[in-house]
């Protein structure tokens, strides 16, 4: 053999090598933007244990819907829940990854973090629109002793569409019926009063600006600035702060099971700890993985992130989903994933 | 020689197909703004001009407040921004003293290279909390009141708002009229100012009768360039206008532009309708950059045909 041909050999051998690695070695999604930082953390840790890597287009939930419906990722990630009926039409299967809690902030003259108790109604009238004072006497009411400006509330919300926005709205329009029927929800709303920022660190922004307004933020946001938040009532009539163990108990207090598709709204869940405002977020995958192997890449992934990726996860300040709730996904995905032949792939 | 001709007409033809990519480059995003937003057209009709619902939840769009929003702001950043820019400009051409020329027009052509995030996060952190303090407050305690200008000036100092808005879009504009002004202003011939001086002008004098006339078409061109930016602006407005799709008399309200309201909502807008809305919107407003444009060359024209007259 002449040097040449061992030359052109191996450079042949080394492409072949290459581009196998390639397409076996890497995985492409798109969407949530909320979720974008845990993502991209559990992908640099599992890439040094596995050799896989993750492309995530961080482009929005709506974006990453979109990519999925036109089959260009492997999988889409969403804040937002999709309708089972609206996965069958587009023959997707969704479910829950980490949980993060949405937190009312406060900027009012005298009142520090932790202080002030809320209930759903009141927020929600504050957020209609109705109560325009801090003095006013509902929110006296829950808050006896306690010396409140006459200041005008300035409601704070997001500007831009948002997962937070929707696991915001999903409470309100679960505590007060009048907000279901009037505005709704969704990831950007017709809100009936208040400034707009755009992101958490704009709601950020105008609340530590504005004297006597209220906002809501993701929780790490609200705790990594530490911002003046509020202790809301829950469903069983405790006042809880938004700490992580009180999101986690919003989730364990959930039956999964029960719930078709995951499509489920974590916000007003029942037991003594559980943190009202609390929600999932989401991937997205087809039914029918044309190419299985790159299914299996992904759900690959995901059970790491399950068993392995909690640590990570809390350093972030997300909360993991517990054992009980990744074993109901995992059984989802052997039930309802398959190849084009309609062999399970997991 | 012939080779020479050959490339003279490789060279005529590249530049034509070049400048030929200009208009097909509109026309693409003309059609694909249309093909797109065909079906809020066909859904809501004229109302979506008039309409003032903005419901992503039942999927109900009127796009007034950002339209509206969008024409105050810009109307308000001119007429702060013409006459500081004239000032400017006139102050660097015919008062300023030599030494100082040069630093003045770096610093306005630095103002004009700044990108608009930055207008945008200073607007938020350092002139909206200003602002809302000291000049709101006494806006509202003293304006808020009169006849008939009060209903301009009543709410909270928030600091952010329509007026906020304008404001910081009055200082980038200012660069880019200012800029203009001054390199028109410069090639007023000397021997027509001189000669009007010694005739015994003052310097107000020349530059009413002499300056202004000779430059106005050069002007009127700055000042449309600065309302085009004006127009457009997205980032900084976006900071600081408060992102409300409520429509209230005060500016000292939160209100939206077009440009805000796309690219708050673009990313995350869900659904076929919700999506036409936003370009639809983006429509509008190249519908509306173009009316500016066609109004701007009109007067230019009537300007030309008087001269005419003139002589």
């Amino acid at each position: 053999m002449s040097i040449k041909n061992l030359v052109t050999h191996t450079l042949l051998a080394a492409l072949m090598l290459s581009a196998g690695v390639a397409s076996a070695g890497e995985m492409t999604g798109a969407g949530s933007t909320f979720a974008y930082p845990i993502y991209a953390k559990w992908a640099e840790a599992y890439k040094a244990s596995s050799g896989v890597s993750l492309n995530y287009q961080s482009i929005g939930s709506g974006g990453g819907i979109k990519q999925i419906e036109n089959n260009t990722v492997n999988f889409g990630a969403s804040d937002m829940p999709l309708k089972p009926e609206v996965l069958k039409q587009n023959g997707l299967m969704q479910f829950p990854t980490v949980i993060g809690g949405v937190v009312p902030v406060v900027n009012v003259p005298g009142v520090q973090a932790g202080k002030l108790h809320l209930n759903g109604k009141v927020l929600s009238d504050i957020y209609m629109g109705k109560v325009i004072t801090w003095n006013s006497p509902e929110i006296e009411a829950l808050n006896r002793g306690m010396h409140l400006p006459s200041t005008h509330i300035t409601v704070v919300h997001r500007s831009d569409g948002s997962g937070t926005t929707f696991i915001f709205a999903s409470y309100l329009s679960k505590v007060s019926p009048e907000w279901a029927k009037k505005v709704g929800v969704d990831t950007s709303i017709p809100w009936p009063a208040g400034v707009g920022g755009k992101g958490n660190e704009g709601v950020a922004s105008f609340v530590q600006r504005i004297k006597g307004s209220i906002g809501y933020v993701e929780y790490a946001y609200a705790k990594q600035n530490k911002m003046a938040y509020v202790l809301m009532q829950n469903r069983e009539g405790q006042y809880v702060p938004p700490f992580a163990a009180n999101i986690q108990a919003a989730a364990a207090g959930t039956d999964w099971s029960k719930i078709p598709d995951f499509y489920e709204m974590l916000t007003n869940e029942p037991g003594k700890m559980s943190w009202p405002i609390t929600g999932a977020t989401f991937i997205l995958m087809h039914t029918t993985q044309n190419h299985p192997e790159n299914g299996k890449i992904v759900l690959k992934f995901f059970d790491w992130g399950f068993n392995k990726g909690g640590k990570l996860a809390e350093d972030l300040d997300y909360v993991p989903l517990p054992k009980s709730v990744t074993d109901l996904i995992e059984k989802d995905w052997s039930e309802k994933i398959h190849d084009a032949s309609g062999k399970a792939i997991w | 020689m012939q080779r020479f001709a050959i490339q003279d007409k490789i060279f005529v033809s590249l530049a034509q197909l070049f400048a030929f990519i200009v208009f097909a480059l509109l026309f693409g995003i003309l059609v694909s703004l249309i093909i797109g937003s065909l079906p809020s057209i066909h859904k809501f009709g004229f109302g979506f001009i008039t309409g003032t619902a903005w419901d992503p939840v039942t999927e109900k769009f009127g796009g007034l407040v950002p339209i509206v929003g969008t024409l105050v702001t810009s109307f308000i950043a001119l007429l702060i921004g013409v006459p500081i820019s004239f000032g400017i400009a006139l102050f660097l051409t015919e008062l300023s003293p030599n030494w100082l020329k040069r630093p003045l027009g770096i610093a306005i052509e630095l103002l004009a290279g700044i990108p608009s995030i930055i207008y945008g996060m200073w607007g938020l952190f350092v002139f909206a909390p200003f602002f809302g303090d000291h000049i709101e407050q006494w806006l509202i305690d003293n304006l808020g009141n009169l006849p008939v200008i009060g209903f301009l000036f009543q709410g909270a100092p928030m600091g952010i708002g329509v007026l906020t808005a304008s404001l910081i879009l009055a200082i980038m504009v200012i660069p880019f009229i200012a800029s203009v002004m001054r390199d028109v202003f410069e090639i007023v011939p000397p021997m027509l100012k001189e000669s009007a001086y010694g005739l015994g002008a003052t310097t107000w004098e020349v530059v009413r009768y002499i300056v202004l006339p000779y430059t106005r078409i050069g002007v009127v061109g700055g000042i449309m360039l600065g309302l085009g930016r004006a127009l457009g602006e997205t980032m900084a407005v976006t900071f600081v206008i408060g992102n409300s799709h409520d429509i209230s008399t005060s500016l000292l309200m939160p209100g939206n532009t077009i440009s805000s309201a796309l690219a708050n909502e673009f990313t995350e807008a869900v659904g076929k309708m919700y999506t036409s809305a936003l370009i639809e919107l983006g429509l509008i407003l190249f519908f509306i950059t173009f009316v500016v444009l066609a109004i701007s060359k009109i007067l230019l024209l009537q300007l030309r045909k008087q001269e005419g007259n003139k002589d």
